[in-house]
Parts: structure tokens; sequence; C-alpha cells
């Protein structure tokens, strides 16, 4: 086992995520593939943790950030997927065009 | 390579486990019509990721994905599917079958280049992986000594993400004594204070 494999899988889910992200409906989804976006870069970092940097573990120290930044994140977009749906009553991301020109 | 105490053909053959677990729950994430079905996949995400930070020995951030990931983050999606689930059809979009096969055909691409990028470069990967006594105790090092700050700040950070995240899903209730129009007294709403419409809405 070396470094290429965990890197390849780590680029095949985070293209799934980015699919993901642009065809969904629900927003609810889209926030699930940009978790998935996360989990990628996070085994991208482990990987090059473990194989560059084995001695002091810097990328493992900067997974445990990114972790704690994704969970916060999902927290409040939640609270505003749940704040629109109060007021539109629709989690279609086709109806959200109010920005739409 | 990692020093957890497995053989070489069963750190590969648990690579190919998870790496074909990992990728089928993605997909159905992704492509899945239920929603509840897409949530529970991404668990099982959460769950090979986890697997695969233990084949890189990481031990401790293994657990945390597990714990933070799989018992908070994917909760509390469930939670919220189950607060705006609205069973309805969407309406069809134009060209909808078009944009779909056009993204899928663009994260192809990139994951061709990608692919060919980490297989191109001359990665300057150290001869042996040190082994540790514990993980653990050197990320704890780091979080106290040169990673201070940023320990500092994510805490902050997840402070105000809470507080935001309380004030955007709040509810303004009304009080018990206050009895507003013609209220259904069998009607077991609480009684809110109407939502002022930004626009009006179709």
């Amino acid at each position: 086992m070396s470094l290429e494999p965990f890197l390849i899988i780590a680029a095949a889910l985070f293209c799934i995520g980015i699919y993901g992200l642009i065809t969904s409906r629900n927003a609810v989804r889209v926030l699930m593939s940009v978790e998935l976006m996360l989990n990628a870069v996070n085994l991208n970092l482990m990987a090059f943790s473990n194989y560059l940097d084995s001695a002091s573990i810097r990328g493992q120290v900067f997974t445990i950030f990114v972790i704690s930044i994704a969970a916060a994140e999902a927290a409040v977009g939640l609270a505003i997927v749940l704040s629109i749906y109060r007021s539109r009553d629709t989690v279609d991301m086709e109806q959200f065009n109010l920005l739409r020109w | 390579m990692s020093n957890i105490g497995l053989g070489d053909g069963s750190q590969t053959v648990s690579l190919v486990v998870l790496t074909a677990m990992l990728i089928a729950s993605a997909m159905g994430v992704v492509l899945l019509q239920n929603i509840v079905y897409a949530a529970f996949l991404l668990g099982a995400c959460f769950i090979s990721v986890a697997g695969l930070y233990l084949l890189l020995n990481a031990d401790f951030v293994a657990a945390a994905q597990v714990l933070i990931y799989v018992g908070a983050v994917n909760i509390l999606i469930l939670f919220a599917i189950m607060l705006v689930n609205k069973r309805q059809d969407y309406q069809d979009v134009k060209y909808g079958a078009l944009r779909s096969v056009v993204t899928g055909v663009v994260c192809l691409g990139l994951f061709a280049l990608l692919g060919v990028t980490v297989t191109s470069t001359n990665w300057a990967v150290s001869p042996t992986i040190a082994k540790l006594p514990s993980t653990m105790v050197v990320i704890g090092q780091h979080f106290f000594s040169d990673y201070l700050l940023p320990f500092e700040l994510a805490s902050v950070l997840l402070l105000v993400a809470l507080i935001g995240a309380i004030v955007l899903a709040r509810r303004e209730l009304l009080p018990d004594t206050v009895k507003v129009g013609q209220v259904d007294e069998d009607s077991l709403e609480l009684l809110e204070k109407p939502k002022e419409q930004l626009v009006a809405s179709k």
C-alpha cells in the first residue's frame, strides 16, 4: 500500500461530492454532498500525514480542525435550510431563485 | 503501510473492501431518490472513512470521526430531514437530464485530471513510517504548542456557530396569556408570532 491509492480514493470521493452538490434538488442533499467533499479533503490530508510526515503528524492536527469546522458549518447550514423551509414551505433548490436576474 | 498488527495482504484486502463500501455509499448519497436512505448511506460513508484512517495509523482521528461525524453530524442531518419532510414531486426543470449528464462529464474530467496529477508527481515519500507510541499525545502536544492559536479560534468559532444556529432556527412563540384571533381550542399547535414575509410568496 502506498500513497497514491489513498489520493485517488479521495479524488473520487471529491468528484462524487461535486456531482451531488450541483445536481441535487433537495437542499439537505446539497449539505450532505458538502460533507462528502470535506471528508475527501480530510482523507487527502491524512494520507500525506502518514506517508510524508509520520513523525510529527501535522496532517492529523489539520484534519481535526477541518472536522470541527465541518460540524459547525453543518449546524449553521441546516439552521438556514430550516428557516427557509418555514418561510417558503419548500426545500427545492430550483425555487430559491430570489437572487436570479 | 500502517503499523497496525495486520499483515500486508490483510491491509490490502481491508483497503479494497473499505474503498468499495465508501464509493458505493457515496454514489447512493448523491443518486438515491429517497433522502432518508441517502442520509443513512452518508453514515456508512463516514464509517468507511474512519476505517481508512485506521489504515493510515490514525487511531485518535478515526475515533473522533466516528464520534463527531456519525454521532453528531449525521444525526443532525436526519433531524433536519425529519423537520423539512414535505413529500412533493418536484416540477420538472428544463433540460434536467442534460444538466445531469454534463455535470457528470465535468466531474469525470476533474477526476481524470486529479488522477493524472497524483500518478505523475514524484511524491517525497519517507522510507519508513515512524511508530509513535500514541498519536493522541503528539496531537495534544501540537495543540498546546505550535497550533495553540487555531485551537482557541476553533473553540470561539464553535461557540459563534452554535449561537448563530440557534438564532436562525428559533421560533418566536407567543406566551400563554395572549389569545390571537380565532384560536381553535383543540389545536395542539404552539402559537407563534406571524412571520413577516420578505417577499410575496407564490
